[in-house]
Order: C-alpha cells, then sequence, then structure tokens
C-alpha cells in the first residue's frame, strides 16, 4: 500500500520535473529531504521525548484511570450492546482515555481488547455496528493536547506553539461527531437495506 | 488569555508533575522512561520520513504540488479550505509520516504562525491514519466484512478538514 503511494509521488516528481523543466531542482530536491528528517528528527525528535516523558508521568499518577472511569456512563450510550459486558467497557474506555491523552501506544492494544469482544458478539467475519462505531471512533482522533505537531510548530518557530489547541478542539469534536452521526445514520440505513 | 496560551507548555507540565508528586509517584523517574520510549519512537519514524520528505521535496520541486494546488484551488476556495494543503488532505488518511512531512513541509515553506500553516497544523491534529487504524484493528480481530466503516471514517476525516480551515480562519484569518 505505502510501496504504490510512494512509488507514484517518485513517479510524479521525475515525470513533472523532466516534462516541465523543472529536472535539475527535482534533482537536487531528491538529496534535500534526507537531511530535512534529520533535522526533523533533532529538533522535533527532542521534543516528542519530552512530552512522551509528561506523558508518562500522567499515565503513571493513575491518571488515565480516572479520566476512564469519567467517560464510561458516556460510552454507554454509544454501545448499549457493549455496555453490558465490563470487560468490554473497560477496555473501550480505557481505549478513548489513552487517545484523548495522546497515548497512541497504550490506546491500540485497548482497543483492539474491546474490539474483540465485540467481535464475539457479531456474526463470523462481519463487522458489527458497535465495531464498525469503535473503528470510526479510533480513526477520528481526539487528543487533547496534539504534542507533535505543537513540536513541529516550535521548531519552526512559532510564538505560542500551542495557541491551536482551542481550534484543533474544535475540528476534533466536529470531526468526531460527524463520524458517528454518519456512524448512525448509515447503521440505520444498511438495517433498512437488508430487508 | 496571550499570557496563557505563551504559557501554555510551562503550565501543562509543571501542573502535571506537581499532581502525579502529589499522587506519590515518582515522577522523575516516569519521565526519564517516557522521554526514553520518546526516542524509540522518533527511531521508529526516522527511516519512513527520510523516504517520504525526499519525496515531497522532489514532488515540490517538479512543479507537480502546485500544479495539484491550481486543480483543487476553484473546489477548496468553496469550503474555505487553503489550497496549499492539497497533499496533506491526499496523504493524510493514507500515511501518518507521509502526512507529517507533508504539514512539516508546509509549516516551515509559509511560517508556524500563517493561514497555512496553522491550517496544515490543525488539520494534522484533528485527524488521524484512517486506513492504517482500520486495517490495524479489523485485522486483529479478524473482519473481512468491514461495512460502512470505511465511508464513515472518511466522512469524519473531510468534517476534520473542513472545521480546521474553518476555525483558523475564524481565529487568525
Amino acid at each position: 500500500m505505502m510501496s504504490v503511494v510512494w512509488v507514484l509521488m517518485l513517479t510524479a516528481a521525475v515525470l513533472f520535473g523532466a516534462a516541465s523543466g523543472n529536472g535539475a531542482a527535482v534533482g537536487a530536491a531528491a538529496l534535500e529531504g534526507a537531511g530535512h528528517a534529520a533535522e526533523f528528527c533533532i529538533e522535533v525528535g527532542a521534543l516528542i521525548c519530552l512530552w512522551s516523558g509528561v506523558m508518562e508521568v500522567l499515565k503513571r499518577s493513575g491518571m488515565t484511570q480516572g479520566l476512564s472511569r469519567l467517560l464510561r456512563p458516556v460510552l454507554g450510550k454509544l454501545f448499549p450492546r457493549a455496555s453490558h459486558d465490563s470487560e468490554t467497557m473497560g477496555a473501550l474506555s480505557a481505549n478513548v482515555a489513552a487517545n484523548l491523552l495522546g497515548l497512541g501506544n497504550a490506546a491500540t492494544p485497548m482497543g483492539i481488547k474491546a474490539a474483540s469482544g465485540m467481535a464475539r458478539l457479531s456474526p463470523k467475519g462481519t463487522a458489527s455496528d458497535e465495531l464498525c462505531l469503535l473503528v470510526v471512533i479510533n480513526t477520528a482522533s481526539i487528543q487533547l493536547l496534539p504534542t507533535t505537531i505543537a513540536a513541529v510548530r516550535a521548531s519552526n518557530g512559532a510564538e505560542a506553539p500551542f495557541d491551536i489547541l482551542p481550534a484543533v478542539w474544535i475540528a476534533s469534536a466536529g470531526s468526531v461527531t460527524a463520524g458517528i452521526l454518519v456512524a448512525k445514520l448509515l447503521a440505520a440505513l444498511f438495517r433498512r437495506w437488508k430487508r | 488569555m496571550e499570557t496563557l496560551s505563551s504559557m501554555a507548555a510551562a503550565i501543562i507540565i509543571a501542573s502535571i508533575a506537581i499532581a502525579g508528586l502529589l499522587r506519590g509517584s515518582d515522577v522523575f523517574s516516569a519521565m526519564a522512561d517516557g522521554a526514553a520510549e520518546g526516542l524509540r519512537t522518533v527511531a521508529r519514524i526516522f527511516p519512513p520520513l527520510v523516504a517520504l520528505l525526499t519525496a515531497v521535496y522532489m514532488l515540490r520541486a517538479s512543479g507537480a504540488i502546485d500544479a495539484l494546488t491550481d486543480l483543487a484551488a476553484p473546489l477548496l476556495s468553496r469550503l474555505g479550505i487553503p489550497a496549499e494543503t492539497t497533499i496533506l488532505m491526499l496523504l493524510r488518511p493514507l500515511s501518518g509520516s507521509g502526512a507529517l512531512a507533508a504539514a512539516t513541509e508546509l509549516i516551515s515553506a509559509h511560517g508556524p504562525d500563517s493561514v497555512v500553516g496553522r491550517t496544515a497544523a490543525v488539520m494534522l491534529g484533528s485527524t488521524e491514519t484512517t486506513l492504517y487504524v482500520l486495517t490495524v484493528y479489523f485485522g486483529a480481530v479478524g473482519i473481512k466484512k468491514t461495512r460502512w466503516a470505511l465511508p464513515a471514517a472518511i466522512c469524519a476525516d473531510i468534517a476534520g478538514f473542513i472545521l480546521a480551515a474553518q476555525t483558523v480562519r475564524w481565529f487568525w484569518g
């Protein structure tokens, strides 16, 4: 999948560069990207380490569990069938809490645990409505502190790297809401279409 | 409000550290262990970033990105989205490092406090690598028929892009 995307990008650059007379610039640019990647890893990478450390502090002081307890009743409303199974609900709320705190490494295993709990309730090999909803929620980022992008902004000399926070919250909340609404709508349409 | 937003990073770090200490955890070793984990993350994203930044810079130099931007401009301007972000929106659902590469290039070329730079940042912060997440989750639990999960997820991404552009225009436009 990624191979196709990458090869497409390279081919387009070479062909377009040759056709438009920018060939020499493309040749120079081919050796430029790697240096920028190294710059990225030193400047932004150091900040990624910083935030990853801060988030570990947050995790170890039990704040993820606290947040996941708060989320449980809300998630129970969105996932009525899964709400009867406390193990699945535990994994689900831990997944959403980890996503909110930007703990990607912790979110995925919890999400998969919740997904396998939901898969047990659905017909073999076919995703149930609630499983689709879980995946849709995970594809719409709901991070409270987008630290990587703030790090990129900081390394490029932004005046206040975190001043985009309210805009990120509005856009993510809207994107998750749109995802949930479309999910519920399509679930209803699929049910009608099946009859 | 201005002081608050420019002090955000300092306030967040200090308050998390204080809260952790009050709850009796060893905050300094947690911080160090987390930073070590961050180093592993950086080591993991460096190789794909080399590949993808090379491709993005080649595309930029060839003029292909400008051509694509011009092509998409009439539709995007109607939605209030800066056309420069076209390549970012195309890469976003496919590849996390590709999107990071495209956003980094936009932010350094247009400046982090420009409308394009901010829109790129908010887009990256409010969406996910949709296809990757879908593959990981459905793959892990052995689901072949994903029904309407992909269209719903793509709708969420599009809503995120439009809202990112609109809120940036609203706050800083």
